[in-house]
């Protein structure tokens, strides 16, 4: 063997460059800001973060060539994929990752936290979401998650002398790491049994040995537990309202929609195209996954007097949401397609109407200072346009029509119907439920903004910034036009994993 | 072919590390415990990639040696800059927040 490997001759592998643009610029546009930070020094400050939104902006142009040009690319024998699924998923990170560089702009101006290296790392952090779109082969999920993860936990500290900040970074570190430990060892027993690293190769022996190998079974629990911990399922959820609270409010903005949207589009890849064999593994886990986040969250979410924790518990409940459709992912094959279609519908609507959440959170926080529920209240008085805007995004997040959470929840209930199975049935009853309850502490805060007075009076109107408002237009207008008309978000998310993989 | 032998060690290692994430109070020895698991997770894949013949485990676990050092430089940073402003790195210390 070994001599087979020493004779062979390098054949260099085929690289589609057009492929493989987005993840180039996105690189070029990490360096320039580096460089133009050593060379004009304190002079280039103003400029960084418009020239990082920019260069995000300039990632998106190959992505429109590339799905205009509409064929699949199948780079490194599979490794490396650029399907609709990836583009889709890819255009969503830029999108989110534009939205919280315009969060970012003005609070990390004024905080003078390090402008430069922050959204040097947050580039870092959006190339391995795009990279992790493409991903089909266990090295470069985890080298793709890595990327991702490690600016992120550096994000989270960045207050460097906040005590808050600090303990939130350590919390986010180890929790992190140890879950791609964990995930790495169900890795190895997966390769084990394939002898292969690339998914579709997984996918193929898994099918093969058959349900009774009992290191098939750990190692599918393993990676999932592994990728819950990222998207912050129950019962793996611990760390997220520590870390959300201590972190600095753009960066929670970031990890609570694009940092967990990479966790999901990993699994989903994982799940379409690696376990796909052993549904009789993977739906009974997503079942417990998804019934448990979405009550824990839900329960825990009525208690909360902090608005950051409100929406880490909030989002707890919403990736209860988001994976339920996987629980009858493995029916048949069509009901394969509408569950992942349902859950890219979630993510993209998820995305935009939590970040319009953040974007408010943020512009109040800029006048009360602080993240209480009790400082928003009466915000009505003083800044009606920001309460009608929080109306609209918490109304979309408890899913009321016509805003577009109505949509994406709409879809996951129709998977659940559809599937005709009687645990679909049982989730979609508790997903129901759980709706209900969400409803309350949404409504409880926006009552508390419109009808409350203000506290000790105060009605001096909330400092607006271009970036900030236009951030907020971005998300308002995304959450209102995939609620009015549900077909643009439909046509884009009728994506298929199955086909390619198989 | 001795694969039980070192997929064994392997399992033990990885409880092992388990244990003292789980157990550990002091966060450079929570740090060790990773690396255990991850050192487990490494003899696993080469042990497989052995037995199948093939570089694709070697490649991987080098991958994961590359990356968990640079986890671990950022890890030691955050722990450096917790005993900067604390004077203690004892995790059940660090409880600001509700947890």
């Amino acid at each position: 063997m070994t001599v087979d490997l020493l004779t062979l001759a390098f054949q260099r592998p085929h690289i589609d460059w057009h492929a493989v643009a987005p993840e180039l610029t996105l690189l070029s546009v990490g360096a320039l800001i580096t460089l133009v930070d050593i060379v004009f020094l304190e002079k280039a400050r103003p400029y960084t973060a418009a020239l990082s939104g920019l260069g995000v902006l300039a990632t998106l142009i190959p992505i429109l060539t590339l799905a205009f040009d509409g064929a699949d690319r199948v780079m490194f024998g599979g490794a490396y994929v650029v399907d609709d699924f990836a583009l889709v998923t890819k255009a969503v990170f830029l999108l989110a990752g534009y939205v919280v560089i315009l969060l970012s702009t003005n609070y990390v101006a004024e905080g003078d936290y390090w402008e430069n290296e922050y959204y040097g790392l947050l580039l870092a952090s959006l190339m391995g979401m795009v990279m992790m779109a493409s991903s089909r082969d266990l090295i470069s999920i985890f080298v793709a998650l890595e990327l991702l993860s490690i600016p992120a936990y550096l994000m989270v500290a960045w207050r460097k002398r906040d005590l808050r900040s600090n303990e939130a970074g350590l919390k986010y570190y180890l929790m992190g790491v140890f879950a791609s430990a964990v995930m790495l060892y169900g890795m190895s027993l997966l390769f084990g049994v394939s002898g292969s690293t690339q998914l579709s190769h997984i996918g193929a022996s898994l099918a093969e040995v058959g349900p009774s190998v009992a290191v098939v079974t750990m190692g599918v629990i393993f990676v999932v537990a592994g990728f819950a911990f990222k998207v912050s399922a129950a019962p793996f959820h611990t760390w997220a309202p520590d870390v959300y609270e201590g972190a600095p409010t753009p960066v929670t903005a970031f990890l609570a929609v694009a940092s967990k949207a990479a966790g999901f589009v990993a699994l989903l890849q994982l799940v379409y195209v690696g376990f796909y064999a052993r549904a009789d593994v993977f739906e009974p886990l997503v079942w417990i996954l998804a019934a448990v986040s979405m009550t824990v969250g839900n329960l825990i979410a009525l208690r909360q007097t902090n608005l950051v924790r409100l929406m880490a518990y909030s989002g707890v409940a919403q990736t209860g949401f988001i994976i339920a459709p996987l629980a009858v992912a493995g029916h048949s094959g069509a009901i394969g397609d509408q569950a992942l279609s349902a859950t890219v519908t979630y993510l993209a609507i998820y995305a935009a109407m939590n970040l319009g959440a953040f974007a408010v959170i943020i512009t109040l926080a800029r006048k009360t200072g602080s993240a209480e529920i009790g400082s928003f209240h009466g915000a009505f008085h003083y800044a009606p346009a920001l309460t009608v805007a929080m109306t609209v995004f918490f109304g979309s997040l408890a899913g009321i029509p016509p805003l577009g959470g109505w949509f994406a929840k709409f879809e996951v209930f129709r998977v659940l119907a559809t599937a005709g199975e009687p645990w679909g049935y049982a989730l979609a009853v508790v997903a129901a439920v759980n709706a209900v309850i969400a409803l309350y502490y949404y409504a409880n805060v926006l009552l508390k903004m419109w009808v409350e007075d203000a506290p000790e009076g105060d009605h001096s109107p909330v400092p607006f910034t271009p970036s900030l408002t236009s951030a907020l237009a971005i998300c308002g207008g995304v959450t209102l036009l995939f609620g009015v008309m549900p077909q643009v978000v439909a046509r884009f998310t009728d994506v298929s994993l199955l086909a390619l993989g198989g | 072919m001795l694969l039980n032998q070192f997929l064994l060690l392997s399992a033990v290692l990885f409880a092992i590390g388990v244990y003292g994430v789980l157990a550990r109070r002091n966060g450079v020895l929570v740090l060790m415990s990773i690396e255990l698991i991850l050192n487990a997770v490494n003899i696993n894949l080469v042990a497989f990639s052995a037995l199948r013949e093939t570089v694709g485990g070697e490649v991987f676990a080098l991958f994961v040696i590359a990356v968990a050092a640079a986890e671990v430089g950022v890890g030691l940073a955050m722990v450096l800059l917790l005993y900067r402003n604390r004077r203690s790195i004892d995790l059940t210390e660090i409880d600001l927040m509700r947890g």
